[in-house]
């Protein structure tokens, strides 16, 4: 249901280009769920970035639900983003300004203006609780980030990103700043939406572990991808 | 909804964004002050001059003025009568007053007018600003006895500003009378007896000998003892007034109004000296009104002040009766009797179109023969000067928001910078470029208004206790920060135009929301993911 077929892209520094992504064709099946390895550098969060319309691509075209979405006007890629591809980061990317619960409900904030936020507001708030419960910060909802732990706070991006109910979730290095106990946690939390709901998810990883976790691996190496066979333990993508 | 509640959480986290706003403060603050003091200035000053001059002057273009007032004033009543509620005529020459001081002449140029005592009041304030109630009710050209004003009687105080006028008016002249023949006296017995008194001694002791009594009110009677009469000439009833010597101290010659400014100057403690007092008599030269103008003189004598409070009439006019002045120049035509004069002062009833009466009677009396002006016509340039200092103040003032204009800019500048992360972070989330500009472009908005609004409750606040505040600042410091002896009035003048107000709280607030637009520009054009890779 997403698809990335021959997308390139360079980066230009003074007199030197560098070429990341050389035509790189890539497959996401509904209820899918695929890894993306490689190097750091090769090119893995700017495969992501051009999935989730964070960027453009200097050629090549990416798909979702058989339409063509790099090639939209912003005000619509903008509306994607807002409820298409739900997005995690790394460096979870929390509003320090805003508490818990009102970084959930962002997404939604962004989507509705002033009057009809109104009569949004009590659907989208329990919605945003049920989620901020089902990763057991019932009682962080009003805490601001810099009340909480790393492992909370990728969850609350996490719940963020589930709240516009999107097509595909897309997470550039989730656990990269975590320990390995919380960092077990996310992914865990990620495969059970996968598995429960049938959340289609691309996972950046470098993590060869974490990888084995996800139902497909795909390796970026040198601007190109190649599938990696699994073992018997998870199935192909 | 998002800007909303991000603008709101950044203005309660980052105060120190109210600091750029200080400036809107003040400078909304002292545009409002500013504001009402001029405006109360310029409307005490168009009170006073509408109070002098009334709604429209008649006049001809020659010094002789024109014949037959009474015709003129009926030809007017017929064009405009409607609007009409008062008219009077005037006669209106330069002259020169001189009066003796202490044995020294002064000289001043003014402005003579004569006057018809019956009717000059209906057409100005002209009664209020005389100094002796009686007069006030009534012009009367005639000397008083006593009674005048010894404070003023349009900002009265508790104690006299004006001592010297206790014993102005008859009892004044006897006294000057009588000082003079001792004076004479003296001088005489001076010559037969021996070695000179010095000046100052002689003048003392006649002084001395001839001050009124400390506490006591018009003791003048006493004072001025009537020479012992000359034998009479048995041809006296043939020819009553040839060879009789004026009695000075019981006659008068024509009486005459001058303005307070000729003939007094106030001290910095506040009370007013007079140089010369009602009951005195001045010479004044004036042109006759043949061609060429010839200069005559004659005595008068001053029968009260004037007092407008602006010191271009009080220090230049002086009235007289119209007739005496008209007999005096030559205007009245020998063989019909028919009087002349230099204008019409005509007052409106309160709802007329001055401008509309105005040209009605343009219409009438050709442009070439008679001159005919609103009282705003008359004193535009001084009125226009006010009006034009006022909007450079304005000018002067609003750069000083504008400033503030550009504190807003950096501080939000900086905003932009520190929240670039975040800005990536709502890009992300599917902010479009516009919702984001739209945080910093409310944010502002929001700066504005709580500037603006502070500055409009302070100015407010200064306005309405500008007195107190100026009494505090006086004993404070203990000088005098309002002298009532350049201004004409003892309490600070202010008029609140909400007009006014609103425009300066809407300049304030355009310029806060103009100094955002760049940084909120920039905002919307940051690259998402460089945005998120910002530290």
């Amino acid at each position: 249901m997403l698809e990335t077929r021959q997308i390139r892209k360079r980066y230009r520094s003074g007199s030197s280009t560098l070429e990341v992504l050389r035509g790189v064709d890539f497959q996401l099946d509904p209820g899918g769920f695929v890894a993306v390895v490689g190097q750091s550098g090769s090119g893995k969060s700017t495969l992501l970035h051009m999935m989730g319309l964070l960027d453009a691509p200097d050629g090549g075209e990416v798909w979702l639900d058989g339409s063509r979405i790099d090639n939209l006007p912003p005000r619509e890629r903008d509306r994607l983003r807002n409820r298409a591809i739900g997005m995690v980061f790394q460096a979870y990317h929390l509003l320090p300004e805003l508490t818990a619960l009102e970084n959930v409900l962002t997404p939604l904030l962004i989507r509705h203006g002033i009057w009809d936020w109104f009569s949004h507001k009590q659907t989208a708030r329990r919605e945003a609780e049920a989620l901020l419960d089902r990763f057991g910060l019932a009682d962080r909802m009003h805490h601001r980030p810099r009340q909480l732990s790393g492992g909370e706070m990728q969850r609350v991006a996490i719940a963020r990103a589930l709240i516009t109910h999107p097509r595909v979730l897309l997470a550039d290095e989730p656990t990269g700043n975590l320990d390995e106990e919380s960092g077990a946690g996310i992914i865990t939390a990620l495969t059970e939406l996968n598995r429960e709901k049938g959340l289609s998810i691309v996972l950046v990883t470098h993590d060869a572990d974490i990888a084995r976790q996800a139902r497909g691996i795909v390796r970026l190496t040198a601007g190109k991808v190649e599938t990696i066979p699994q073992d018997a333990t998870g199935s192909a993508a | 909804m998002y800007k909303l509640l991000l603008c709101w959480r950044y203005l309660r986290t980052r105060w120190i964004a109210l600091a750029s706003v200080i400036s809107v403060t003040l400078g909304v603050a002292t545009m409002i002050v500013v504001n009402a003091v001029m405006a109360g200035f310029s409307n005490e000053m168009q009170t006073r001059i509408h109070g002098i001059l009334s709604d429209l002057v008649f006049e001809s273009h020659s010094l002789s003025g024109f014949e037959d007032p009474v015709w003129h004033m009926e030809e007017i009543q017929r064009a405009a009568g409607d609007q009409i509620a008062g008219m009077t005529p005037t006669v209106a020459v330069p002259a020169m007053l001189s009066f003796q001081v202490r044995g020294q002449w002064v000289t001043r140029q003014v402005m003579f007018i004569g006057i018809d005592p019956a009717t000059h009041a209906q057409v100005s304030d002209f009664g209020q600003y005389l100094q002796h109630p009686a007069n006030r009710q009534q012009l009367s050209f005639d000397l008083r006895e006593g009674g005048y004003d010894t404070t003023d009687s349009q900002s009265p105080t508790d104690t006299p500003t004006r001592p010297a006028l206790e014993h102005a008016g008859w009892p004044h002249r006897r006294m000057r009378v009588e000082r003079e023949r001792l004076w004479k006296e003296r001088q005489a017995a001076q010559a037969e007896a021996g070695p000179a008194q010095s000046v100052d001694q002689q003048v003392d002791a006649v002084l001395a000998a001839t001050s009124p009594p400390a506490a006591s009110p018009t003791d003048g009677d006493d004072a001025a003892t009537t020479p012992e009469a000359p034998r009479q000439n048995p041809f006296q009833q043939a020819r009553p007034e040839q060879g009789r010597v004026m009695d000075l101290a019981k006659e008068q010659f024509t009486g005459i109004v001058p303005g307070i400014g000729l003939a007094s100057f106030r001290s910095r403690d506040g009370t007013d000296q007079f140089l010369t007092l009602p009951g005195d008599d001045v010479k004044i030269t004036f042109p006759t009104a043949g061609t060429p103008p010839k200069a005559v003189s004659d005595t008068f004598t001053i029968v009260d002040f004037y007092e407008s409070k602006m010191s271009e009439y009080d220090s230049n006019f002086v009235f007289v009766p119209i007739d005496a002045l008209q007999r005096m120049r030559g205007m009245i035509d020998p063989q019909t009797g028919i009087p002349s004069v230099n204008s019409i002062q005509i007052k409106l009833k309160p709802e007329a179109d001055l401008n509309e009466v105005r040209d009605r009677l343009r219409k009438v009396f050709p442009a070439d023969l008679y001159a005919i002006a609103t009282w705003r016509d008359k004193q535009g340039p001084l009125l226009s000067a006010v009006d034009m200092e006022m909007a450079v103040l304005n000018i002067l003032l609003f750069l000083i928001i504008a400033v503030a204009g550009f504190g807003i800019l950096a501080i939000f500048f900086m905003i932009v910078v520190e929240k670039t992360r975040d800005i990536g972070i709502l890009k992300a989330l599917g902010a479009t470029a516009s919702g984001i500009a739209g945080i910093f472009l409310g944010y502002g908005l929001f700066l504005g208004l709580v500037g603006a609004g502070a500055g409009l409750a302070l100015g407010l606040g200064i306005t309405w206790n500008i007195n107190q505040i100026r009494q505090a600042v006086e004993w404070c410091t203990g000088a005098r920060v309002f002298d009532p002896s350049i201004y004409y009035f003892f309490q600070i003048p202010t008029i609140v135009n909400p007009i006014t107000i609103g425009w300066i709280i809407v300049g304030a607030v355009a310029i806060a929301i103009a100094s955002s637009v760049l940084p909120a520009v920039r905002a919307a054009r940051l690259h998402a993911v460089e945005a998120l890779r910002h530290e």
